[in-house]
């Protein structure tokens, strides 16, 4: 389990109803997720493009990802780096795809507590992850069953049957 | 013991049920179903498939259970949508897909069309508007390319039994006021997520009096209410329109037993559709909803008739029947792009398409177009009325574009005023 924790992520923070055209607009569709990485979010959060590091989170207000089932607004946050998305809410369709990407989203009912650019970890006990914020204030999430942490334990669905793949 | 067969289930429950083999399923428990059908398209489909599908060495379990449709890149407009299109033509002669419709209409209008859904079946589609096979009582929803992948390779997906928040109109709508108002207005009161990813189910006397197109409309914006499934039992209109279309008997028989239990537990909501007045969503979320009267100093220039939501046959004579014989406002420009050929077909043979030309109407592809926003959208600075599904910010152009949702009498009352408008008063 302690794999799936990790320590002082930044925050960004976004509001509620982030939708699938602001993470992954349509006019970039046709490209990979390189070109999509660089006008992710950019209707919504025009600094988070160029200033998203390896290890930051996503801190929302409810509904992320609501919209499209385009899967790459769930897979541009894995290719920009963000180790978690945390939000109250999702929309179940992006919870899935981003389930299936290998990209772990954090169901926290106190996320709004989370503040812009502070450092923040998650550790896990059994299968319910908690927040720990940067005060040491503990923040507990919705568990999260296994199959889906064997996803993001194996960065999705395909490698996940790769390894399945009889020999 | 919870697997009584007499147990009262509802709709999803007993679509689920079938699905995973069982004679009954409880709500909340995560269950594996047998894919009766999936479908994608030109984005979703051979695309991203076609790698991932190549590097397990893996191949589609059941090429006959699969529909692949081209709508969101057609006609091409740049060489990249010319080359995705080419990879979906070119994967589909290599894997020999049986079942390809190229553009011809739009995936959640052209699926049906051929007769691919019936009642009873559990089906997923490459795109989040798939609840819209949900109409015809199947239990249909959107996933991911890379959940297609798992489907595609095991012919199974794994779904948590929804609960079913009953959605149940009486009355009778008014005349000038459709489908789309009732579900514009559903999400306006319970907003995008408002379906918590369960199950929606339509019901009572308004919803058994709508016509299949007019059903689908419902069910296909179920998506906007954040439900995995808007879901409609099937009845005499359901097998009759079937039959219509050509489905053999023997894929109708049975068909009566998909529906909720008279016991089942449901969360029930009442709305009379006979006070419904028509409904406009506001920029940027089809949420923000209220009646079209509080929108008559809304100056729109483009009128748009489009989508798997709202370019129908049926919408296109609704429009049509608002623009008889008269031509729309100086400054507003009327665009229709019928969601299917045969739909365009059938409004041809019927004078609609030629009532819309002489109103001034532009009439675009058969594809999904500027609803989808990956190819031709809107000019800076426009404001639109549209019969489509989504306005979010950036989506059918650049930000500075204000979409206003509302059904195809709304756009074209509006086009013909030159302000968002209330057909009811055009057609009294």
């Amino acid at each position: 389990m302690t794999s799936r924790a990790f320590d002082n992520a930044r925050v960004w923070r976004l509001g509620a109803d982030v939708d699938t055209d602001a993470l992954a607009p349509g006019a970039y569709m046709k490209h990979g997720l390189e070109v999509i990485g660089w006008h992710c979010l950019e209707a919504v959060r025009s600094d988070f493009a160029s200033g998203v590091r390896e290890g930051d989170v996503i801190v929302a207000g409810a509904n992320f990802g609501i919209g499209s089932s385009r899967e790459q607004a769930a897979g541009v946050l894995r290719h920009l780096g963000l180790a978690a998305v945390i939000a109250p809410s999702y929309s179940g369709l992006y919870f899935r795809n981003a389930f299936n990407l290998g990209l772990l989203l954090l169901t926290c009912p106190e996320a709004d507590k989370i503040e812009e650019g502070e450092r923040m970890g998650v550790t896990f006990e059994g299968d319910t992850p908690l927040v720990i914020r940067a005060n040491g204030q503990r923040l507990a999430c919705a568990p999260i069953p296994e199959f889906l942490m064997d996803m993001v334990d194996a960065g999705g669905l395909l490698p996940l049957l790769k390894q399945r793949k009889p020999a | 013991m919870m697997t009584s067969p007499s147990r009262p289930q509802t709709l999803a429950q007993k679509l689920i049920a079938r699905a995973a083999g069982r004679s009954h399923v409880a709500v909340g428990e995560v269950v594996t179903c047998h894919v009766d059908l999936a479908m994608f398209h030109d984005s979703s489909g051979p695309r991203r498939l076609k790698p991932m599908l190549d590097e397990l060495g893996a191949e589609i379990w059941d090429k006959n259970k699969v529909v692949l449709v081209l709508d969101h890149y057609v006609p091409a407009q740049d060489a990249d949508a010319k080359q995705i299109v080419q990879i979906a033509r070119d994967t589909a002669k290599q894997w020999q897909l049986p079942h390809v419709i190229d553009s011809e209409g739009i995936c959640h209008v052209v699926l049906p069309e051929r007769g691919h859904l019936k009642p009873g079946m559990f089906c997923v589609g490459g795109d989040s508007h798939s609840p819209t096979g949900g109409a015809f009582g199947c239990y249909m929803f959107g996933i991911g390319a890379t959940e297609m992948l798992g489907v595609c390779v095991t012919g199974q997906i794994w779904v948590q039994v929804p609960r079913t928040l009953r959605m149940h109109w009486s009355g009778r709508l008014q005349h000038g006021v459709s489908a789309k108002d009732m579900m514009l207005h559903m999400v306006g009161r319970f907003g995008m997520n408002g379906g918590q990813y369960q199950a929606v189910e339509f019901a009572g006397p308004a919803v058994r009096a709508l016509s299949m197109a007019e059903r689908m409309t419902l069910s296909n914006m179920s998506a906007e209410m954040g439900a995995q499934a808007g879901l409609i039992a099937a009845d005499e209109t359901t097998l009759q329109h079937l039959r219509g279309i050509g489905v053999a008997p023997e894929h109708l028989a049975g068909a009566e037993q998909w529906f909720t239990d008279e016991e089942a537990e449901c969360e029930q909501q009442d709305f009379d559709a006979s006070t419904l007045s028509p409904q406009v969503a506001a920029p940027h979320s089809p949420a923000n909803t209220r009646d079209v009267s509080e929108f008559a100093d809304v100056v729109p220039n483009i009128a748009y008739i489009g989508a798997c939501t709202g370019a129908k046959l049926e919408d296109l004579r609704a429009a049509a029947s608002v623009l008889k014989g008269q031509r729309v406002a100086a400054g507003v420009q009327l665009m229709v792009a019928p969601a299917s050929a045969r739909e365009q077909a059938h409004a041809t043979q019927e004078g609609v398409m030629q009532t819309l030309l002489d109103a001034g109407a532009t009439v675009l592809p058969n594809s999904c177009g500027a609803c989808a926003g990956y190819g031709a959208t809107f000019p800076e600075g426009s404001t639109v009325i549209s019969t489509t599904a989504r306005n979010f910010k950036g989506r059918m152009g650049p930000a500075s574009v204000n979409v206003y949702l509302a059904s195809p009498f709304t756009v074209a009352a509006s086009a013909l005023r030159g302000r968002i408008s209330d057909a009811r008063e055009v057609l009294a």
